[in-house]
């Protein structure tokens, strides 16, 4: 069993939601945030005895917003988890922020408490865009914070960008995109927009792009990142190469793909830390509490804490490996399969994967390792299947 | 007992005009059952019956009631179904009687339904009586029923009993004007027995419970009798009265009696409603006149959602048919939707109370296919069958001509909508036959009407036409020669045999282009374009195009949160579990119902 760990803060507060967001998160007071704050402390130095001997490879930092509370608030917090866990010295320490609330002293103080890598919520450069969305920040404060980011020394930055947003044209998109790419961020994440139930988007009257022009802007932006040397990873997650004179000189070997995130799809461990946040360490998945006040009381209290607790069965972690490892663009590989189940791929999957590679949805293809020796053989969604992965994941439940 | 004694009667009414409550309100009164004891309508013993507020099984009750003259007399209620399915039942039940209520509602008047069922009593030569309910409603208009009662139907109704059911207003009126109004039976004790059947039902300890009503004679315990049409012999084993809810056991019935007798007898098919029973030793000269054999006018397909589901379906079905003589079945096999059975109903509601009762009762999950009626088919080689499947419909260079079945409809409707339902008939290829003006607001609309256009959606169209106004009454009238032709539904280039039908010529287009319509928006999208074609005689009439998949993913996965996103999968596959795969689609089971309600013009 691995060793390996990877930490995900979840911070709930946001100045306003969103009109398109299903996440946990929520407007608070300054007494309500420091509360949280020093119940998630509570919660580091609890949880962080039963993981003494594990090797932080990730930090993730995500909300709601992290940069909405005082900054001063989230560097005590990472500084409590550099002291309480063993972070390994190339650990990519991400945090999510915001344009409207990341100021340059902000973004300083995240570089010196030693996050390394930043994920900008941009979403549109496009104003009209932004207020649809119910966004608190416009086109000028973003390219004003990535300005800061870089100022105050972040070498990795992603950008979030979203299509098919309610009166989107593909042009508008295109133009988003385009000025996203002039920026050089490190990694690039697109999503296209999905109205999730509960939101007030699904209940209000939008006109949103028609299939034709949501499927073009996804395919448009694949065939534009690849074109300016982003390569896709995953469904939606577009990475740079590193280049020749940064090599070897940061923790980033190769590739800008978030580290963090590929432990999802790659089912490493995880530890998820405050309200709400989702956790799976040695196929044991729980979530915390969603109940804020719960959350406060019996935060150094893990069985309090903690709800929702599964030992995943090994049909579970077949079904997690398969649907989870589509996601990446490179797929799931055969013998690990094998060396994880004791089992074939083929004899579990042989019908389903039959299926979807004679439809052009999934493709199997040899790869040469490292050394070049030996090569294994994954299994993975062709650029079709990615478009639809839903319905062809859906047919790996067992 | 002396027959001077015994009234004999059943309440007739349009539907929601208050029969079973007045039912309910003259057993409490009569005193048989405390309150505590009432269901809320004792007579109505099934929980669809009670929730459809119909009468599906004829049902008897013995009340005791003390009249104001001080004698004491024995009243046999027989309830009988409420639904024009069941007309022969109906009929039957009548023929056990002496003599009906009418119960017309004051707030409604004279329906569709009440003249249907007044002029079946008066048929049987019932003494009818009229009563008025509701009368406590604020839109009440008592006078106008009477009038209208009497204008109509031509009964006198001026002295009829004012009474609100619900709220036991009048009731003691209406018990004496059954004393007073129906006549006491006139049956020769010492001639041969003569009982008329008017139900059976099965119980698992003393097997078929026959319903009669005793004409001449007298039937015991331990006597021998024969059913007259079925030829099947018996010895009675018990014999004895309704009381709701339970069988009281005496030493016979007697001539003017309603009561019931077990004979051990297994098969309720061998007690057909409408055969007279008789002393085996000492037959009676002949039957009573009305027994009719019940055909079945209405066929569809069942099949089990789950085809591991089959032989549960079957039991279902084979327990369903111990208590209902009238249901018929037999095993078929569908390409698309696998094992499974083709049933005879005696009409739609028939079909749809026996779907749910298999769903509700015995948990089956079940695929419908659209209702056929029985079809005549004169081949060329001068052979003739009844096609009750259109599968089975031979090649038509094979076919000299077709038949299919008409009834006598009658529709009343206020003449503000009279435009509207002549429309409708017309569409549903009626002829028109006359138009009665009863008031200067309301009319009879006589048509004739091909069964195969009404057993759908009709009633539905009827309502959503007339805003819910127009009542309908049909009976069947006979088989005329048809241009007909087989539609078949291709799904994905493949025919599914349980979508294919047969149709009017001059309608196959219309229905082909809507079932194409409707099933588009049935099938989900799937990964690959689904065409949808409506073929007769091979020739693609109609088609519609169901698009594939474009986009299906998941959105951002945050904080690792895996469980949420999994439910989403699970979700999805669950959905395409209740799904039925034809050829590589995955077709919903409401895509096989939802062909059937293709009126759009609401």
């Amino acid at each position: 069993m691995s060793r390996d760990i990877s930490i995900y803060v979840h911070i709930p507060f946001c100045e306003r939601k969103c009109l398109y967001c299903d996440f946990l998160s929520f407007g608070a007071g300054k007494e309500q945030i420091d509360g949280y704050f020093d119940a998630l402390l509570k919660e580091i130095k609890t949880a962080s005895k039963v993981y003494k001997d594990r090797v932080v490879q990730t930090v993730f930092f995500g909300g709601g917003t992290p940069s909405f509370p005082e900054g001063k608030k989230i560097c005590d917090t990472l500084r409590a988890i550099k002291t309480e866990f063993t972070l390994s010295p190339e650990c990519e320490v991400s945090i999510e922020v915001n344009p409207a609330s990341a100021i340059y002293d902000k973004l300083v103080s995240f570089k010196e408490a030693g996050f390394n890598r930043l994920s900008i919520g941009a979403q549109s450069l496009n104003d009209e865009e932004l207020k649809k969305l119910g966004r608190l920040h416009d086109s000028r404060m973003f390219f004003e914070t990535f300005e800061n980011a870089r100022r105050a020394g972040f070498d990795n930055i992603n950008i979030d960008v979203m299509s098919a947003l309610p009166d989107q044209s593909l042009s508008s998109y295109m133009e988003t995109l385009k000025k996203v790419v002039d920026l050089g961020p490190e990694h690039i994440s697109a999503y296209s927009l999905i109205i999730e139930d509960g939101t007030p988007f699904y209940d209000m009257d939008l006109k949103l792009p028609d299939e034709d022009t949501d499927r073009a802007m996804y395919h448009e932006t694949k065939r534009y990142l690849n074109e300016h040397d982003y390569h896709r990873y995953e469904i939606s997650n577009y990475a740079r190469d590193v280049s020749a004179e940064n090599a070897g000189d940061g923790p980033f070997y190769g590739t800008y793909e978030c580290a963090h995130n590929k432990v999802y799809w790659q089912r490493g461990n995880y530890l998820g830390l405050g309200l709400g946040a989702a956790s799976m360490v040695d196929n044991v998945r729980w979530s915390n509490t969603r109940d804020m006040s719960r959350y406060v009381e019996s935060a150094s209290d893990m069985s309090a804490l903690r709800e929702n607790l599964e030992k995943l069965s090994l049909q579970s972690q077949m079904e997690e490996f398969m649907f989870l490892g589509l996601r990446l663009v490179s797929g799931v590989s055969t013998e690990r399969f094998k060396q994880l189940f004791s089992q074939d791929i083929t004899d579990v999957y042989g019908d389903v994967i039959e299926m979807y590679v004679k439809s052009g949805h999934l493709e199997i293809a040899s790869v040469n390792s490292v050394g070049g020796l030996a090569s294994t053989t994954y299994l993975r969604l062709t650029d079709a299947g990615l478009d639809v992965s839903n319905t062809i994941m859906a047919d790996f439940l067992l | 007992m002396d027959q001077s004694k015994i009234r004999n009667f059943c309440i007739v009414a349009h539907i929601d005009h208050g029969k079973s409550t007045l039912a309910d309100r003259m057993i409490e009164k009569t005193g048989v059952l405390t309150l505590r004891e009432m269901q809320n309508q004792v007579l109505d013993n099934m929980d669809i019956e009670r929730e459809r507020g119909i009468t599906i099984k004829s049902q008897a009750v013995r009340m005791i009631y003390k009249a104001k003259d001080g004698q004491e007399y024995t009243f046999n209620m027989i309830d009988t179904p409420g639904h024009v399915d069941f007309g022969y039942e109906v009929s039957r039940s009548l023929a056990a009687c002496d003599g009906a209520i009418l119960v017309v509602d004051a707030t409604q008047g004279v329906e569709a339904q009440t003249l249907a069922n007044v002029y079946m009593a008066l048929d049987h030569d019932l003494d009818v009586f009229p009563v008025i309910n509701k009368i406590d409603l604020p839109s009440a208009m008592p006078q106008e029923a009477k009038d209208e009662i009497e204008d109509v139907i031509g009964i006198e109704a001026q002295d009829a009993p004012l009474i609100s059911a619900k709220n036991g207003i009048g009731i003691e009126d209406v018990l004496e004007a059954v004393v007073s109004k129906i006549p006491a039976p006139t049956g020769d004790i010492n001639a041969p027995l003569k009982a008329l059947i008017f139900d059976s039902i099965y119980d698992s300890y003393r097997g078929v419970i026959v319903f009669v009503r005793v004409r001449d004679g007298v039937i015991r315990k331990g006597m021998k009798v024969k059913f007259m049409a079925t030829g099947a012999d018996a010895e009675v084993v018990e014999v004895g009265y309704f009381a709701p809810g339970s069988f009281i056991p005496s030493d016979e019935l007697s001539a003017g009696d309603v009561g019931y007798f077990t004979a051990s007898i297994k098969n309720i098919q061998d007690t057909r409603v409408g055969d007279t029973v008789t002393d085996a030793d000492k037959p009676c000269a002949e039957p009573l006149p009305g027994y009719k054999k019940v055909m079945p006018m209405v066929y569809c397909g069942l099949y089990p959602a789950d085809s591991a589901h089959y032989s549960d379906l079957r039991d279902a079905l084979e327990k369903l048919q111990l208590n209902d003589a009238s249901l018929f079945y037999e095993p078929e096999t569908s390409q698309a939707l696998g094992f499974g059975f083709r049933a005879g109903f005696l009409g739609l509601l028939h079909l749809e109370v026996v779907q749910e009762r298999l769903e509700r009762e015995y948990d089956l999950n079940l695929v419908t296919t659209a209702p056929s009626v029985v079809y005549k088919v004169h081949k060329t080689d001068g052979e003739v069958f009844d096609l009750t499947n259109p599968t089975n419909l031979p090649d038509p260079s094979e076919i000299d001509y077709m038949e299919e079945p008409i009834v006598s409809g009658e529709i009343m409707v206020t003449t503000d909508y009279v435009g509207a339902i002549m429309q409708l008939c017309q569409e549903r290829r009626g002829k028109y036959l006359s138009t009665d003006y009863i008031e200067q607001t309301r009319a009879i609309l006589k048509y004739e009407l091909p069964l195969n256009e009404i057993i759908y959606d009709f009633f539905d169209a009827l309502k959503s036409r007339s805003r819910g106004y127009a009542s309908f009454d049909y009976e069947l009238k006979g088989y005329e020669k048809s241009d007909l032709v087989k539609l078949d539904i291709l799904i994905n280039r493949e025919e599914v045999d349980a979508l294919s039908f047969i149709v009017h010529k001059d309608g196959a287009y219309e229905r082909g282009r809507k079932m194409c319509e409707k099933l588009k928006e049935e099938i989900p999208r799937h990964l690959f374009e689904i065409p949808i074609q409506a073929c007769v005689g091979g020739k693609v009439i109609a088609r519609e195009t169901v698009k594939a998949y474009r986009k299906d993913v998941l959105a951002k996965c945050y904080g690792g949160d895996i469980t949420r996103k999994k439910k989403l999968l699970e979700k999805q596959k669950e959905g395409k579990k209740k799904m039925r795969q034809i050829g590589n689609v995955e077709v919903p089971q409401s895509a096989f119902l939802s062909v059937l309600k293709l009126d759009n013009t609401d």
